[in-house]
């Protein structure tokens, strides 16, 4: 996936800030690529016009799953493969199935919905993240603007984001090394220059 | 900047900032590993060695190392089973329960809590297991898998089934629960870490989270999906666990009433040991702004409710032996009582119907100190509860030849404290290199969006202030604010 390299990133401190700030440049018609907050800002999903989220019906699949594999398994080896008269139970002892079917049909959801989640997000123990500011994950919500992808000039999206009070402005290029990172270089780059880029002592300097 | 509702406490006190609540739950990821925590380490791990030589002489020579007999075939092993297991639902339930009830003071003391569910529940999965004898080969025997003589499978008409599906299935989800809660954390440490590995090992752990609008929405909904999904299923497990006794025909075990006593007794027990834990941890690592006294009291509140529903079921069980007119559950209940472990069943009557009783006194549910005394004396009482049930029924069947008496083993002792060596070394590395507060949700809580913040918010805009009525109805009525 080709990803674009020049952003202009706004610093907004707080969440109402930052929910009024989102509304209002959308409304001027400032496109946003992603805003970056350091915990889940509700009603942020709206101001920016997202989609609900497709997770549910993931659960209910992998759940329905759950269900029918739960019982597909049971009346297989119970009633099918080798049936046995346990305790003058019919073979097809129907109330005996319920916990196990409860069991499977919660496992497949839960574990089905969060892999699918984290495996379409990208969300993976090699990931290396982008990160436009260090700070996205302490107390700094960052609103991301890609430049390519919107028709205003640099000028007047920074005039745009200092007018809804942005605590700070500035523009964020990514190298083509940030933007296709990989796991193997990144570890290699550590072990060599030690912990360098966007840490917390880079940034406080 | 937090603004203080006049209506409630705050959930969180000391003024504390967004910054605030990154810098204090880090520091003590980051820094070096107090001499306390070193010595409580120290501890636990020689819990575990003197308990892992008791548990290591069992295996290589048989459970008959154990105390048991032919009449009492289950004892330690069983109860302390039982009794883990509980101790973890208290973990789910705030996790998972107070997140459905919008319970928003659970934040800062989720995550320990999740902690301890896994690491109560692994201690728990080990006595089935180490009670099979065979510990290499029985957890096959569990699996539905075909064996040696063609393909007789598994018995799913069987509890003993259902609880290793039940106990299989609320381990995973709880653990995936609590990682997915831990990833944002995660990747704040990720961060600000300094040295080459945190940065490696919390960058691999945090899966690459960047906060973005877009995944937190997802995530959110994920959560919630999840909190619905541990609801029924924490209720299950114990019911599940129950029904290991509910369905056999023992007297004092075939009682319908188990599982909600089963479930309310295990929710009173795992409030405990959270409380045991949360005070400690509060102590040492100086969260008192983040555990307030107010986190206490709802705790001891929730304590006094499931104290008095397993009160009830106590009552319960004995009004209905009486009245069933049934000769074996009458007598299985007046040697409980008046029998030889008279003193097992009236400590656990004391521990756990009386002293959560004293919680109703506001002085004693908001004082640290009688709270620490009365969440272990719960705890002994819920263990006695099950060793109540489980021995007493066992002890004296219908076979006046084989009545006998448990006396348990050092290796019954042993193997207890090899799980408690196993839950503390868990729970103290836990405490060393995982955020201990859940630092996400606890800043989403720091502000809400109450009215008056929101007038703050629009005198800074520099726009006409809305009189106060105003404000309020536009924040219910508006999308933005949920």
């Amino acid at each position: 996936m080709e990803k674009n390299k020049h952003f202009l990133v706004g610093i907004f401190g707080d969440q109402d800030d930052l929910l009024h700030g989102v509304e209002d440049i959308r409304k001027k018609g400032v496109k946003i690529y992603e805003v970056f907050t350091p915990f889940p800002v509700h009603g942020l999903e709206h101001a920016l016009g997202y989609q609900r989220s497709w997770t549910p019906k993931a659960a209910f699949m992998f759940g329905f799953l759950g269900t029918c594999l739960a019982i597909i398994m049971q009346v297989g080896m119970m009633v099918i493969d080798w049936p046995m008269v346990i305790g003058g139970k019919p073979y097809l002892a129907i109330p005996d199935f319920v916990p196990v079917t409860f069991e499977l049909t919660v496992l497949l959801a839960s574990y089905g919905m969060t892999l699918t989640f984290l495996f379409v997000k990208g969300y993976l123990p090699h990931k290396v993240p982008r990160i436009f500011d260090i700070r996205a994950t302490d107390d700094k919500h960052v609103v991301a603007i890609d430049l390519a992808n919107n028709s205003l000039s640099e000028e007047q999206i920074r005039s745009i984001l200092k007018d809804v009070h942005a605590e700070e402005v500035y523009r964020r290029d990514f190298t083509d090394e940030e933007n296709q990172s990989s796991f193997i270089k990144y570890v290699v780059d550590l072990f060599t220059n030690g912990v360098t880029r966007s840490s917390r002592i880079a940034h406080h300097r | 900047m937090q603004i203080v509702s006049e209506v409630r406490e705050p959930l969180v006190t000391g003024g504390k900032t967004h910054k605030d609540v990154t810098e204090d739950i880090c520091k003590q990821v980051e820094g070096a590993p107090s001499p306390a925590w070193l010595a409580s380490l120290a501890a636990s791990l020689l819990a575990l060695g003197v308990g892992g030589y008791y548990l290591g002489d069992m295996l290589w020579n048989g459970i008959g190392r154990w105390g048991l007999n032919k009449s009492v075939q289950w004892a330690w092993d069983i109860t302390n089973f039982v009794w883990w297991v509980g101790i973890g639902h208290a973990g789910t339930l705030i996790s998972a329960i107070l997140l459905l009830f919008r319970q928003k003071w659970r934040t800062s003391i989720n995550r320990a809590a999740e902690a301890m569910t896994i690491f109560a529940v692994i201690c728990a999965l080990f006595w089935p297991i180490a009670h099979m004898g065979r510990p290499w080969i029985g957890p096959v025997w569990a699996f539905p898998l075909p064996n040696t003589y063609g393909s007789l499978w598994v018995n799913f008409n069987s509890p003993l089934l259902w609880d290793v599906f039940a106990i299989g299935t609320y381990f995973s989800v709880s653990l995936l629960f609590w990682y997915v809660g831990l990833v944002p954390d995660f990747a704040t440490i990720r961060d600000r870490a300094t040295s080459k590995i945190s940065r490696l090992m919390y960058g691999i752990l945090s899966l690459g989270w960047d906060g973005s609008a877009k995944s937190w929405m997802h995530y959110e909904s994920v959560s919630l999906i999840l909190a619905g999904l541990s609801t029924p299923l924490v209720l299950s497990v114990h019911t599940i666990v129950s029904f290991d006794f509910a369905t056999s025909v023992i007297p004092g075990w075939h009682t319908t009433i188990f599982p909600p006593y089963f479930v309310a007794g295990a929710i009173f027990s795992g409030f405990a040991m959270v409380l045991t834990l949360m005070l400690i941890t509060r102590k040492v690592y100086h969260l008192e702004d983040y555990i307030t006294i107010e986190h206490i009291e709802m705790m001891n509140i929730i304590i006094i409710v499931t104290g008095s529903i397993v009160g009830i079921a106590y009552t319960t069980e004995l009004f209905i032996a009486w009245y069933s007119g049934v000769e074996y559950e009458q007598y299985a209940f007046l040697n409980r009582s008046t029998g030889p472990y008279w003193w097992a069943y009236w400590s656990m009557m004391t521990c756990n119907v009386i002293s959560p009783q004293l919680f109703w006194i506001k002085k004693i549910r908001t004082s640290l100190m009688w709270t620490f005394v009365l969440s272990i004396v719960v705890n002994i009482g819920m263990w006695f509860e099950r060793f109540v049930i489980i021995v007493t029924s066992l002890h004296r069947d219908y076979l006046p030849s084989s009545w006998t008496y448990f006396i348990p083993t050092m290796h019954d002792v042993g193997t207890y404290l090899f799980t408690f060596g196993l839950f503390f070394t868990f729970f103290f590395l836990f405490a060393k290199f995982f955020p201990v507060i859940n630092m996400a949700e606890v800043k989403a809580v720091l502000k809400d969006s109450n009215s008056k913040v929101y007038r703050a918010r629009r005198t800074l805009v520099n726009e006409p202030l809305p009189a106060l009525e105003e404000v309020t109805v536009e924040k219910e009525g508006s999308s933005l604010i949920k």
